[in-house]
């Protein structure tokens, strides 16, 4: 069994190309669950999982209120509302204040995430404009986990990316493809 | 680890709150809740829950602006304005069959939404056979809802969500600007009967035929989820409607299979009929 049971990714702009970047080389039988917040307009259309969607590629959909947490699937945040993971690992959400403007924040994800799942989870700070993020990486990396952001190189935006690896700086700092190999690294056995 | 430190100071907290105050947080979402706990300690300038706890004891006036934290009030008139659409085209011509009916807001926060289903009971002339309750845990919010009177900057999205929902008349109609307050029509207040209830501890109050609770059970774990639906399902009649907000629905709980689906991307549901 592979250590790492739940891969929480943020960015905003500019992580839309990284993340079909990094989403398109996951196989469909991936053994952990991954959560994604991105930034984007409350008013925004649903389509996030859609235009990552592959044949071959693992299940992907807006995560629901008091919905199981499942390995093999990618969930994202709606826009709108807070994504939220509580102690049993199941997803909540909400729409208590923006955090850093955005809602759904990244810091929000991650830092329930952290507490929910430890060590047993990993972390990564994409592309983006603001310091949302950030604090949440932190947390990730206080409860043991492993964390990742995207390298300034290769990121469009590096504001958020950039703060992220201050608040947690032994993150790993990898451009996009070795970010999709480490990824899909850590759904193979004994890896971490 | 301070987090189990930080889950004992919740619960204790919280059992604090409902012997001394009697409402009743202990079945709320606890990773939401955990972060408007947090806020409420910046807010009131103590460091722990603990503190929070010692002060909200010993300061009653402290508690009802913990209580703003505790509530999340984020609400507009005709919000999700394809929700009211779908209300006027698959609910209210089956509710206009009744001589009278009863709709219930649960969880009515300021009252945006009761005078939002008021409206669209003029629009459809249904509203002088109905009468709407609006219910909160909150009495700050209940005082506002009945006073009907919103700031005049957010009647610039009420108006576009309105027309959006296939308003008929003029938002104008319903209400008139006092300085900086729009103050909504005595007409529609009057048909609107703003109470305390609380889902968590309270019980059936009346048959009603539509229920709407928005936005409120994602703040629930599945027990307080599944009581408040029970509750619903308790106090709808025979075929009654229930309507959720635009990210929830019964697919988690205990209540899925007593009620089908009447426009599933609104969420509004049917009560199951003929069923034990």
């Amino acid at each position: 069994m592979s250590r790492i049971e739940l891969v929480v990714i943020g960015g905003s702009a500019g992580a839309i190309e990284a993340l079909r970047q990094i989403l398109g080389e996951l196989p469909g039988e991936f053994p952990a669950a991954v959560a994604v917040v991105v930034h984007l307009p409350a008013d925004s259309p649903s389509l996030l999982p859609e235009i990552f969607e592959r044949p071959d590629g693992p299940r992907m959909k807006f995560a629901e209120d008091k919905e199981p947490i499942e390995a093999g699937t990618i969930y994202f945040a709606t826009p709108d509302y807070h994504l939220l993971i509580e102690a049993n690992r199941t997803f909540a959400l909400s729409q208590i204040d923006r955090v850093h403007f955005s809602r759904p924040a990244i810091d929000v994800l991650f830092e329930t995430a952290a507490e929910a799942y430890g060590e047993r989870l990993l972390g990564i700070v994409l592309s983006g404009a603001n310091a949302d993020g950030a604090a949440g990486l932190a947390a990730v990396a206080e409860a043991g986990g492993i964390t990742a952001v995207q390298s300034l190189e290769s990121s469009e935006m590096i504001a958020m990316p950039a703060a992220a690896l201050q608040a947690a700086p032994d993150s790993i700092e990898l451009n996009l493809s070795s970010l999709a190999k480490f990824l899909r690294a850590h759904g193979e056995p004994d890896v971490g | 680890m301070t987090a189990p430190v930080g889950d004992l100071e919740v619960r204790l907290l919280l059992e604090a709150i409902y012997d001394r105050y009697h409402y009743d947080f202990r079945s709320y979402a606890m990773a939401s809740l955990k972060r408007r706990l947090a806020q409420a300690c910046d807010q009131l300038n103590v460091a722990t829950l603990s503190g929070l706890q010692e002060k909200v004891l010993h300061e009653p006036e402290s508690f009802s602006t913990l209580l703003q934290f505790l509530t999340v009030q984020v609400s507009d008139m005709f919000r999700d304005p394809e929700f009211f659409a779908a209300l006027r085209t698959r609910v209210l011509p089956v509710l206009a069959t009744y001589p009278s009916f009863k709709l219930w807001v649960a969880g009515c926060s300021a009252g945006e939404e009761a005078y939002s289903l008021a409206i669209l009971l003029q629009e459809e002339g249904l509203l002088d056979r109905s009468l709407i309750y609006a219910t909160d845990i909150n009495a700050q919010a209940l005082r506002l809802a009945a006073a009907g009177v919103y700031e005049i900057a957010r009647l610039r999205t009420f108006t576009e969500n309105h027309r959006r929902s296939g308003g008929k008349s003029s938002l104008s109609d319903y209400y008139h600007a006092s300085g900086e307050s729009a103050i909504m029509d005595s007409a529609l207040r009057r048909k609107i009967t703003f109470s305390d209830h609380s889902l968590a501890t309270d019980n059936v109050f009346s048959e009603v035929h539509l229920v709407t609770c928005r936005n409120v059970l994602i703040y629930f774990d599945s027990t307080l989820q599944n009581r408040a639906l029970r509750l619903f399902d308790d106090s709808l009649v025979s075929s009654g409607f229930l309507g959720l907000g635009s990210k929830e629905s019964l697919r988690f709980t205990e209540s899925a299979s007593s009620f089908e689906e009447v426009s599933r991307l609104e969420r509004i549901y049917r009560k199951k009929s003929g069923l034990a």
